[in-house]
């Protein structure tokens, strides 16, 4: 197992490994890489990568072809891919026609379908870059379990980084921790790593097991019901109505968590009551917010809404509008027609808060994923609204990120704010929820 | 029956298309569900069939060619076994844009012969009628072939013709394939980006601004995805030393070469008739026969 702070070339070693770095014109290499006797570029497919997003690791449109486009790359003869394909596929255990389509896979499936890619490639090292960190706990669990078997099966060796490390514990065998600007900082048995560099690792982000972050502790001041959603039916387009029959309140000063699978219409709920999409039935009232508009947020304009309502998108790649993170956490506040001298101090004090203050001239997209996540939470505080719908908050964040989120939500919480929150993140809702709701 | 993978496909084929139910953008580009006799067919060589008949149509502009053409394909139209909303789903691009091409060309084409009507630019004449009807019935002999045909291509088939038949390199046609693929993720990312827009206080804004800020947004996920894509890809052994084998062999098989015949037959009929009718007029040549 890799570990280290972000920034200290976890990602970058795996992808080395693998040979997939790119060529000398994209950046410098020192020193020796030899995988087998190889230079890894020369020995690709002996090493197999599996990265975090689920998303852009399919490549093709039926399970069996994207797991065969592997042995097809390597020059395995056609009558052999077959046989490696299902074989490959029983191993992580998905049990799938080979024509089924794998835009219809949840997100813990395709992690094993990229999983059994790399593995019809017969590689001697199986490389896994946070496999698990954008999955819900069902999908983490099945990789966990895909990954044990397949390494029991063929005897691979494993190189896995992520930051939650209990998931891995039992499949690891060493630990090597790496520091940011070169180096090694540990190597050795889990226990006698955790034992010495425990803190050190915990302030860097990993989740050190008996180090996990804690929550905040409660200030409960429960005010009175801000949005309140009867009978409510969601849907992502007009006519295609993902969940009917929601009754939910939502109070200043409580946060709801809506869990739920995977497709359960957990976003599609978040992104109506943030007042982006109509609902497609009953009645989402939000008249003690309205301040003399009408009560239904869908009818509120744009620049009406931010100062009333806030969301922070899954993806924060979807809501930034900006070419620095300065013009990005000014757009709002402009946007609703905040005077300049109100706008200066509320972006000093958030940049603040969620340590941007130093990243003000980047371009938002440029930023690592902690960092993006902080400032697509920071650009919705600008602008102030009484209730803020996030979905995902916690996703993919290390344990430092995580901590620092918690913390700012419970603030936000405590400060009378009522809080929509869509979570796969068990953690985060036993830290932070009053409420649940479960969309099976 | 089977193909030559060893897959079975029995009864109908559902060529479960690219991102299924991720976008209705993404449905225009899947494959739809058509009988055995047509999935058999290499895409190669529905792919020349629309080239023939396309080729020999723009030679000349007259009405006989065309017509030829459009009634020999409509009569061939029920051995696709597209059912008739999907024909008309397909081809409803095509059915709005030739009329408006055709009633352009009414009004403003060259004048020739009895005029008709005149009003500033507008003249309507003889010839411009003539032209009109010869262009509609053009696009539309030259479109349908090839807009049909290609509804019945699955896209990771057609990757594989063109690998393998037609001997494109394997880097370019593989980058296509996956591009397409996330044209799906795209058309999900467009809808959310619309979202965020509002979310953001910056919805109220004109249509043209938020296109194009929108637009570039767009642009930064695609390139962002496409980067990862790529990883991906290469992370699989794309670009790997040694010669690339296809667990989908591609071939052309005599009934591919029945296919191309029936095109040529077409394309040869649609001539002859209007040499025969002395209706022939090559594009670029002396005006009407």
């Amino acid at each position: 197992m890799l570990l280290g702070a972000s920034g200290a070339g976890k990602s970058t070693l795996l992808a080395a490994i693998a040979g997939v770095l790119g060529g000398a014109d994209e950046g410098d290499e020192t020193g020796a890489l030899r995988v087998g006797d190889a230079p890894p570029v020369a020995a690709r497919g002996r090493a197999g990568l599996v990265l975090q997003d689920p998303d852009s690791q399919t490549i093709l449109a039926r399970v069996g072809d994207d797991v065969a486009f592997g042995c097809e790359s390597l020059g395995v003869p056609p009558s052999a891919i077959w046989p490696r394909v299902r074989e490959s596929l029983d191993a992580v255990g998905l049990r799938v026609g080979l024509d089924h389509p794998t835009a219809a896979l949840s997100g813990g499936q395709r992690q094993r379908l990229a999983l059994a890619g790399v593995l019809a490639m017969r590689p001697g090292i199986l490389l896994l870059d946070e496999p698990t960190a954008n999955l819900d706990p069902a999908g983490v669990v099945e990789v966990r379990d895909a990954v044990a078997a397949v390494l029991e099966a063929t005897g691979a060796t494993l190189v896995v980084v992520e930051h939650r490390v209990s998931t891995w514990l039992d499949l690891v065998d060493r630990v090597v921790v790496l520091e940011a600007g070169g180096g090694v900082i540990a190597d050795g048995a889990p226990a006698a790593v955790f034992a010495q560099q425990g803190r050190a690792l915990a302030a860097a982000g990993v989740w050190v097991p008996g180090l996990e972050p804690t929550a905040p502790p409660r200030a409960r001041v429960a005010g009175a019901t801000l949005v309140r959603a009867t009978g409510l039916a969601v849907a992502r387009r007009r006519g295609s109505v993902v969940r009917a029959g929601i009754d939910l309140d939502l109070r200043a000063g409580v946060l709801t968590a809506v869990t739920g699978r995977n497709g359960a219409g957990k976003s599609t709920l978040a992104q109506t009551i943030g007042g982006l999409l109509p609902p497609a039935a009953g009645v989402l009232d939000a008249a003690p917010i309205a301040r003399g508009l009408s009560p239904s947020p869908i009818r509120w304009r744009s620049r009406e809404l931010v100062s009333r309502i806030g969301t922070v998108f899954q993806e924060p790649g979807h809501q930034f509008v900006a070419g620095t993170v300065l013009a990005e956490l000014d757009a709002g506040p402009a946007a609703a027609g905040v005077p300049v001298a109100v706008r200066r101090a509320r972006i000093d004090e958030l940049a603040a808060r969620l340590r941007l203050d130093r990243l003000l001239a980047a371009n938002p997209h440029t930023l690592s994923g902690g960092e993006q996540r902080r400032l697509s939470v920071a650009t919705v505080l600008a602008t102030a609204p009484e209730v803020l719908v996030l979905d995902e908050p916690t996703f993919g964040q290390d344990a430092r990120t995580w901590r620092e989120l918690v913390a700012v939500i419970a603030g936000l919480r405590d400060e009378g704010r009522s809080i929509l929150a869509v979570s796969h993140d068990v953690g985060f809702v036993a830290a932070l929820a009053d409420e649940e709701v479960r969309l099976a | 029956m089977t193909d030559d993978a060893g897959r079975t496909r029995d009864g109908a084929w559902t060529g479960a298309g690219l991102a299924a139910g991720d976008g209705r953008g993404a449905d225009l580009l899947a494959a739809v569900p058509v009988p055995p006799r047509v999935a058999a067919i290499n895409p190669v060589a529905k792919l020349a069939v629309a080239t023939v008949i396309g080729v020999a149509l723009v030679l000349s502009i007259d009405v006989v060619s065309a017509a030829v053409a459009l009634l020999l394909e409509l009569a061939l139209l029920p051995w696709l076994g597209l059912g008739p909303r999907v024909v008309m789903r397909r081809l409803a691009p095509i059915l709005v844009a030739a009329p408006l091409g055709a009633i352009t060309i009414l009004l403003y084409g060259q004048p020739s012969g009895a005029t008709h009507l005149q009003f500033l630019l507008v003249h309507v004449t003889d010839g411009s009628i003539e032209l009109a009807v010869a262009t509609l019935l053009r696009v539309l002999a030259i479109a349908t072939p090839a807009v049909l045909l290609f509804a019945t291509v699955d896209p990771t088939e057609l990757a594989d013709a063109l690998a393998q038949v037609l001997r494109l390199p394997a880097r370019w046609v593989l980058g296509a394939l996956g591009a397409l693929r996330l044209v799906g993720v795209l058309v999900e990312d467009w809808r959310v980006l619309g979202l965020a827009r509002r979310a953001r206080g910056l919805g109220d804004r004109g249509r043209i601004t938020t296109l194009v800020a929108q637009a570039f947004g767009l642009l930064v996920l695609a390139i962002r995805r496409g980067t990862a894509l790529a990883t991906a890809m290469e992370a699989r052994g794309l670009g790997a030393p040694g010669p690339r084998t296809w667990a989908r062999p591609s071939r052309l098989h005599p009934r591919d070469g029945v296919v191309v015949l029936v095109g040529v037959a077409i394309a040869a009929a649609a001539v002859s008739a209007a040499i025969a009718t002395g209706a022939w007029n090559v594009i670029g040549g002396a005006g009407g026969a």
